[in-house]
């Protein structure tokens, strides 16, 4: 009996799943090609530091702020022409991936900046007396030096991601979250809440264990 | 030659102004080793970060062989800070990176190509002894071989100038001194000009040749290191001195020993000459040594004695101003009771 309902589930789980990852997948690659420069700028334009520059490190800090304060269905509303423009549509996993991406990308630039903050001043200031330039001593010595933190705050993205793209249903974009909400939730189906809950449960354990083992391997602390 | 004139560094917070540097003038010449000694807050460190421009001074000038690092944009002064070595308290490296890593950046930096760095890293690795360590990461090292891949990372582009913040102050004793010894090898064998930060006056003693005392943002005494350890004028350099040069008498040495009680310092010549011998010889007096020391500094001997002398009062009296001629340094502890 139970049995037989997770079977005729299968293919329904199946899609829901694919896009899940689809969409986390696409909007953790923005996030890290965006995020990461971001935060960057954020740590090396603070006082004292070999770039430092007030006004870009606040305007830059209040956008980051602005967009991370804003309820992420908001968002994901509020979004809709930009989404239109950039994917063509507004509904599907495609679509809900804009949010997602504009969501992920402060909340990875302050983890990564979190990260670069945790590096002694004083490494940073070997690098500055040796007569590196910025981008040698960023691409040297910074991101080196920080990767363990940014590997995690790659781990902690992801599962944050997995987590809002179950938001994703209000505009159609699927996913084991949705799947969760309208089967189980609207609907009172135990079986398929619970099925897609310990699906989600194992998702996230599974990149939280290779996070760890990544962000171990590259550390040489 | 390394100018420095009329350097002041203020910082300005929102509730008050502190001066860290305050109107300093130094010369430092080439080739010899410069320390600065001063107690954390004197503001010695900030000097030092000043001269490679890590601190940009509030007013003043610093130009090392007649280039103003003050004046520099920031493509010239990277040019200029290959030319400055510098080594650092907890040296600094990255640690995510090989030792032969750590070297090689600082070649980077000057854009050298590779083949050259390979070469010029294998040689720098040699001479701080650690050609064993070039794959090993700085976690797997103990704290002397960190400070020497430091010490080869800020030699990579043959400076003229190298800067030593606190380069032992987290080292043991025995490993400080074979840096200091390394560093000495350094300065003689490559003619480097360095300059040394620190604390603790026996680093001083070990290896500078001229220094600086700084107390409040101010070079408070300027001198030879052997001007300073025997005639100390201010009272910081006294208790500087006296960390290294203590010979104190324990308190129940002056119970038991009622003779008169003095304190007889030579130096230069007269410490090997055989003054004391001749006192006893010339007078009738009977000494009894309670505590001496002789320390060698920039290899001059420098000794401290505290005798007891025993006989008439005026005897004593003789034996001291004879003493106290030939020595210029006598001092009375304590009279006879």
């Amino acid at each position: 009996m139970l049995l037989d309902t997770l079977l005729g589930l299968l293919p329904e789980l199946n899609k829901a799943f694919f896009e899940t990852i689809y969409m986390v997948a696409i909007s953790l690659f923005v996030a890290i090609i965006v995020g990461l420069p971001l935060g960057v700028l954020l740590f090396v334009t603070d006082r004292g530091l070999f770039l430092e520059h007030a006004i870009l490190k606040s305007v830059l800090g209040f956008l980051v702020n602005m967009v991370r304060s804003i309820p992420f269905i908001i968002l994901l509303v509020g979004l809709l022409p930009l989404t239109k423009l950039l994917t063509g549509t507004t509904i599907g996993p495609t679509a809900a991936s804009v949010s997602l991406s504009v969501a992920a990308i402060p909340f990875f630039a302050r983890i990564v900046e979190t990260s670069l903050r945790e590096i002694e001043k004083d490494v940073i200031e070997a690098a500055v007396a040796v007569g590196a330039t910025p981008w040698m001593i960023i691409k040297d010595v910074l991101l080196p030096e920080a990767r363990p933190g940014i590997v995690q705050g790659i781990t902690i993205t992801t599962i944050s991601l997995v987590g809002y793209s179950a938001m994703a249903g209000i505009v159609g974009g699927g996913g084991v979250g949705d799947l969760a909400i309208r089967f189980g939730y609207y609907r009172y189906d135990n079986t398929v809440m619970i099925t897609t809950i310990v699906i989600l449960i194992c998702l996230v354990q599974v990149i939280q264990f290779a996070g760890d083992r990544i962000a171990r391997l590259v550390d040489k602390r | 030659m390394i100018d420095i004139q009329n350097v002041t560094k203020v910082y300005t917070t929102k509730k008050k102004q502190t001066v860290a540097v305050d109107n300093v003038s130094l010369t430092i010449r080439d080739g010899e080793i410069f320390g600065i000694i001063g107690y954390s807050g004197a503001g010695k460190s900030t000097l030092l970060r000043c001269l490679n421009a890590l601190e940009r001074p509030t007013s003043g000038r610093i130009l090392i062989d007649g280039i103003d690092v003050t004046a520099l944009d920031a493509k010239e002064l990277r040019q200029v800070r290959q030319k400055i070595g510098m080594i650092f308290q907890h040296f600094s490296l990255v640690s995510s990176k090989t030792v032969f890593e750590n070297i090689a950046f600082a070649l980077k930096a000057a854009k050298k190509p590779k083949p050259d760095i390979e070469k010029r890293v294998n040689e720098l690795l040699d001479m701080v002894g650690l050609s064993d360590k070039r794959d090993a990461y700085p976690a797997q090292l103990s704290g002397g071989q960190k400070q020497r891949v430091g010490i080869a990372r800020a030699l990579a582009n043959n400076p003229t100038v190298l800067l030593c913040d606190e380069a032992t102050s987290a080292l043991d004793p025995s490993t400080t001194k074979s840096i200091l010894e390394l560093l000495k090898k350094i300065n003689r064998e490559l003619g480097i000009t360095i300059v040394f930060i620190t604390h603790e006056m026996e680093v001083v003693k070990h290896i500078c040749d001229r220094v600086a005392v700084m107390q409040n943002g101010k070079v408070i005494e300027l001198g030879t290191v052997y001007e300073l350890f025997t005639h100390p004028k201010e009272e910081l350099t006294r208790s500087f001195v006296h960390s290294v040069m203590h010979v104190d008498l324990p308190a129940h040495l002056r119970e038991t020993h009622t003779g008169t009680i003095v304190k007889i310092q030579f130096e230069g010549k007269s410490a090997t000459e055989t003054i004391v011998s001749d006192m006893l010889q010339q007078f009738e007096v009977k000494g009894n040594i309670l505590h001496a020391k002789i320390e060698y500094i920039q290899d001059k001997p420098l000794g401290i004695f505290v005798m007891e002398l025993i006989g008439k009062e005026d005897e004593i009296q003789r034996a001291m101003d004879y003493i106290a001629k030939r020595t210029n340094r006598l001092e009375v502890v304590s009279h006879a009771a």
